[in-house]
C-alpha cells in the first residue's frame, strides 16, 4: 500500500477556500495530472485552513514547499505543466515576493507566517483531515496512549493545571481547575462536552480546527474523559458548518475503526465514545447551560448557576464543557509537558491564542500568536496593515460580548487580563480592525442589534433592557438623540450587566460601554451637534455635487437607483435630498470626482 | 488499538508517506527536465528513480526537476544533492543507470563515479 509520490499538492479545503472554488481546483489538478500522466507520481491532498484566507484559494506544492495564492482553475494547467512536469516554480502565483529566486525567500517577507506560533493550528494545512494516519504520523493519539498507560487521572489534571491553560472560548476559566471539580464530583455517570457552537460574528477558529484537524479534539476529549471519569462525550457543533460536521463524522468513524474510540482503548479497559449534536445556530447555545439544555433536546435556554456543570450538568450529571481550541492544546501539553507550555505567553495567560482577523485589514485570516503579542504586531506585522493607508482607529475583540481597543492602546500586550482592563475581553478570538472611516456609535449599534436578535428572551434584563438600549442608539444615529440619552444608556448597561441571567446578557452592554469609555465625544457629537464625523450615519450626511467640478455628463443621474439626480447639458447636476437614499453610487460612478460627502 | 507499539507502527508507516512535507533535510535527486532533457529521455529516467525509491521505501529522498543546466549534449542529467550541500552530477542517464544510482548512491552512500560528469570528461 505504501507508495512514494515525488510531489504532494496540498489544496486548502477550508470553508473560505471552498467557497472560492478550491474543490474545482483539486478536480482540475486531478484531470491535468492524468492528462500529463503524472497521477502516479504526484499526490493531491485536501487539507484544512492555512490561515491566509484573504489570499485564498491556497495551494502548496511539496517537496519545494511552494505556496501559491489566489489560484484560479485556469492556473492549474500552468502549475502542472511548469512546476510538476518541468520543475519550474510558477513565480507569478507565489505568496509574498514573486521575484524571489527560491520559494523560501519568497516567504521571507511574509510576516503573516513569521510571527505566528502554532499549537492549536499545528496540523491545519499540513495534514489531510480525512485520514487518521496522517494525524497519527505527527504524534496523533500518542498523548492519549501516554495518559492511559503511564498516568493516573490525578496526574493528568495536575499537568493541565500546571500548564496554566485557560478556556479559549470566552471566559478564560482555568481548564485544569474545571476538570478537577468534575473529577471530584461523585457519580456513576459523567460527561465530556465540546463547545463547537462558535457564534461571534467574524470568529472562525473553531471551525478551522474542526475542518483541519478534527482528531486533535477527539483525542483531547478522550483524555478529559479519562481524567474526570467519563466515558461519553458530546460535540455540539452548528449545523451551518457542514464541512466541519462531515470531517468530524469521518474522524469519529475512523477513530472507532482504529480502536481509538470505543471499548478497551489501548487494552487498558478504558471506554470512550463521542457523539455529535448539531445546533441550529442560536448564539445563546454557546452559553454552557443553554448548550447542555439543547443537547438534552430542549429549547436552548440558560439556567442559573450554581449548580455548576461540574456538579450538575448534562442530564443532571457532572459534566465538563470546553471549547474546541482549548481541546486542541491538550495533546501537545501532555506530550511536551506543562513547563514547556507555561513558558509561552505572559504571567497569567499561558500558551497561544488563535485570532480571526477581519475588517479593515490586508491579510484577513486566521493567526495563532503567543499571548502577550501586541495589537500593533498583529495588525501591522502579521495582518499586513490597513488597506489604502488609512489610519487605525480601534480594534474590536470578544465579539458582541467584548469591546473596542482604541489606537492609544495599540502597544498593549494582548492577554486575558490586559483586555479586561481595557474594558474588552478575549472572547473566542474575533478581532475586527477598524479604520478612521468607522463610526463607533454605529459599531456599538451593530453588536447590540446582534444581541437583541439573539437574546433567548428568558430573563427580562436581556430581553427588554437590550431592546431599550438599541432604541436609544437608533435614535442617536438617526439624529434624534436627546440630552440625557447617553446617561440613560449607561444606567441601563450597568443594570443589565448586574442582573441578566447568563453570560450573553451580562456582557451584551460591553460594546456600548467600551465605546462610551473611549469615544464619548463621538456620542456627544451625534446627540448635540447631530454630526457623525466618520460620515457613516446616513441621517447626518448628504451627498452633494460640486458645481465647479461637474461636467454635466449625466452618469450619476443614470446610475441613481431612485432618480434623485437631475440636470441638463452644460448645467451642473443636482441631488434632490428629499429623494436621496444615500447609497453612494453617484459618488462611486462620477468620473470627475465631483461628488462629495457633506458631513 | 491494543497497544502503544501498534500506534507507533502506524505512526512510522504514516510518517514515511508524508515525510515529503517536512522541513527535514533530505537527499535531493534533481532531474533536468527542459526540452533537451525530455528529448533525451529524462522522463523514463525520473520514473525509474521514483519507482526504485518506492520499491526500496526510501523516505529521506526527494525527487524534483529542474530546467536546462546548459550541457544539453550530456542530457539526461541528474544531480544528487546531499543535505550538506555536496553535489554529484550524473550524465547521459538511462533508467538502468538510475536504478544503480538508487542502490549504490542513495542507499549505500557510494557515488557511482563512472557515471559522473567528471568520468565522462576524462573519457573524452
Amino acid at each position: 500500500m505504501m507508495q512514494f509520490y515525488r510531489a504532494h499538492v496540498l489544496v486548502c479545503g477550508g470553508t473560505g477556500c471552498t467557497s472560492s472554488d478550491s474543490p474545482k481546483i483539486s478536480a482540475e489538478f486531478e484531470a491535468q495530472l492524468k492528462n500529463y500522466k503524472l497521477d502516479n507520481e504526484v499526490k493531491i491532498v485536501k487539507t484544512g485552513c492555512f490561515g491566509l484566507c484573504a489570499e485564498g484559494p491556497i495551494v502548496v506544492v511539496y517537496p519545494e514547499g511552494a505556496m501559491y495564492t489566489m489560484v484560479r482553475v485556469e492556473d492549474v494547467k500552468e502549475i502542472v505543466e511548469e512546476h510538476l512536469l518541468k520543475g519550474r516554480i510558477v513565480k507569478r502565483l507565489l505568496a509574498g515576493n514573486k521575484e524571489a529566486d527560491d520559494v523560501n525567500k519568497s516567504l521571507e517577507n511574509v510576516g503573516f507566517f513569521k510571527k505566528q506560533f502554532r499549537i492549536a493550528l499545528r496540523n491545519c494545512g499540513r495534514i489531510n483531515p480525512e485520514n487518521i494516519e496522517e494525524y497519527i504520523a505527527y504524534d496523533g493519539y500518542k498523548a492519549l496512549g501516554k495518559v492511559l498507560t503511564e498516568m493516573t487521572p490525578e496526574e493528568v489534571i495536575e499537568t493541565i493545571k500546571k500548564s496554566g491553560l485557560r478556556g479559549r472560548g470566552g471566559g478564560g476559566f482555568p481548564t485544569g481547575l474545571k476538570w478537577e471539580f468534575a473529577a471530584k464530583s461523585q457519580n456513576d455517570q459523567k460527561y465530556v462536552c465540546c463547545n463547537a457552537d462558535e457564534g461571534d460574528p467574524g470568529a472562525f477558529m473553531d471551525r478551522s480546527i474542526l475542518e483541519g484537524d478534527p482528531h486533535s479534539v477527539l483525542e483531547a476529549m478522550a483524555i478529559a474523559g479519562y481524567a474526570i471519569g467519563a466515558n461519553q462525550g458530546f460535540i455540539y457543533v452548528r449545523a451551518e458548518y457542514p464541512i466541519a460536521v462531515k470531517r468530524l463524522q469521518i474522524a469519529i468513524q475512523q477513530a472507532k475503526e482504529y480502536g481509538l474510540l470505543g471499548k478497551d482503548i489501548f487494552g487498558t479497559g478504558f471506554d470512550f465514545d463521542i457523539e455529535l449534536r448539531l445546533g441550529a445556530g442560536a448564539f445563546v447555545c454557546g452559553e454552557e447551560t443553554a448548550l447542555m439544555t439543547s443537547i438534552e433536546g430542549h429549547r436552548g435556554e440558560p439556567r442559573p448557576r450554581p449548580p455548576f456543570p461540574a456538579v450538575k450538568g448534562l442530564w443532571q450529571k457532572p459534566t465538563i464543557l470546553n471549547n474546541v481550541e482549548t481541546y486542541a492544546n491538550i495533546p501537545v501539553i501532555i506530550l511536551k509537558g506543562p513547563e514547556w507550555f507555561s513558558s509561552i505567553g505572559t504571567e497569567r495567560s499561558k500558551g497561544t491564542k488563535v485570532f480571526a482577523i477581519g475588517g479593515k485589514i490586508n491579510n484577513t485570516g486566521l493567526v495563532e500568536i503567543p499571548m502577550g503579542t501586541t495589537l500593533r504586531e498583529v495588525i501591522y506585522d502579521i495582518g499586513g496593515g490597513i488597506p489604502n493607508n488609512k489610519a487605525f482607529k480601534a480594534a474590536q475583540t470578544g465579539g458582541p460580548s467584548g469591546g473596542c481597543i482604541p489606537a492609544s492602546h495599540i502597544d498593549t500586550p494582548i492577554d486575558y487580563d490586559s483586555l479586561i482592563e481595557l474594558g474588552s475581553m478575549m472572547g473566542s478570538g474575533g478581532l475586527i480592525v477598524m479604520d478612521e472611516d468607522t463610526c463607533m456609535v454605529d459599531i456599538a449599534k451593530f453588536f447590540l442589534e446582534f444581541t437583541v436578535d439573539e437574546s433567548c428572551g428568558k430573563c427580562p434584563p436581556c430581553r427588554i433592557g437590550t431592546k431599550r438600549m438599541l432604541e436609544i442608539l437608533n435614535r442617536i444615529t438617526e439624529g434624534k438623540g436627546e440630552e440625557g440619552d447617553i446617561e440613560k444608556l449607561e444606567t441601563l448597561a450597568k443594570n443589565i450587566k448586574a442582573s441578566a441571567l447568563c453570560g450573553l446578557g451580562q456582557t451584551a452592554p460591553n460594546p456600548v460601554l467600551s465605546t462610551l469609555r473611549y469615544f464619548r465625544d463621538e456620542y456627544e457629537a451625534h446627540v448635540r451637534e447631530k454630526k457623525c464625523k466618520a460620515g457613516v450615519c446616513k441621517s447626518m450626511m448628504q451627498y452633494v455635487i460640486n458645481a465647479a467640478l461637474c461636467k454635466s455628463c449625466g452618469i450619476c443621474a443614470r446610475n441613481c437607483p431612485v432618480g434623485a439626480i437631475t440636470g441638463e447639458k452644460k448645467v451642473p447636476y443636482e441631488i434632490n435630498q428629499e429623494k436621496c437614499i444615500k447609497c453612494g453610487v453617484c459618488m462611486e460612478k462620477c468620473p470627475f470626482k465631483a461628488i462629495f460627502k457633506n458631513i | 488499538m491494543k497497544s502503544l507499539a501498534e500506534l507507533e507502527e502506524i505512526r512510522k508507516r504514516a510518517l514515511e508517506q508524508i515525510s515529503l512535507r517536512d522541513d527535514k533535510e533530505k537527499i535531493r535527486v534533481v532531474v533536468g527536465m527542459a526540452t533537451c532533457g525530455i528529448a533525451a529521455g529524462a522522463r523514463p529516467v525520473m520514473n525509474a528513480f521514483v519507482e526504485e525509491i518506492n520499491k526500496r521505501k526510501l523516505t529521506n529522498v526527494s525527487v524534483t526537476m529542474t530546467g536546462c543546466i546548459g550541457v544539453c549534449r550530456l542530457e539526461p542529467i541528474v544531480e544528487v544533492i546531499s543535505p550538506d550541500g555536496s553535489k554529484v552530477t550524473y550524465v547521459k542517464m538511462t533508467p538502468e543507470k538510475a536504478v544503480r544510482v538508487v542502490t549504490e548512491h542513495l542507499v549505500n552512500g557510494r557515488v557511482c563515479a563512472d557515471l559522473t560528469i567528471g568520468a565522462y570528461g576524462q573519457e573524452g
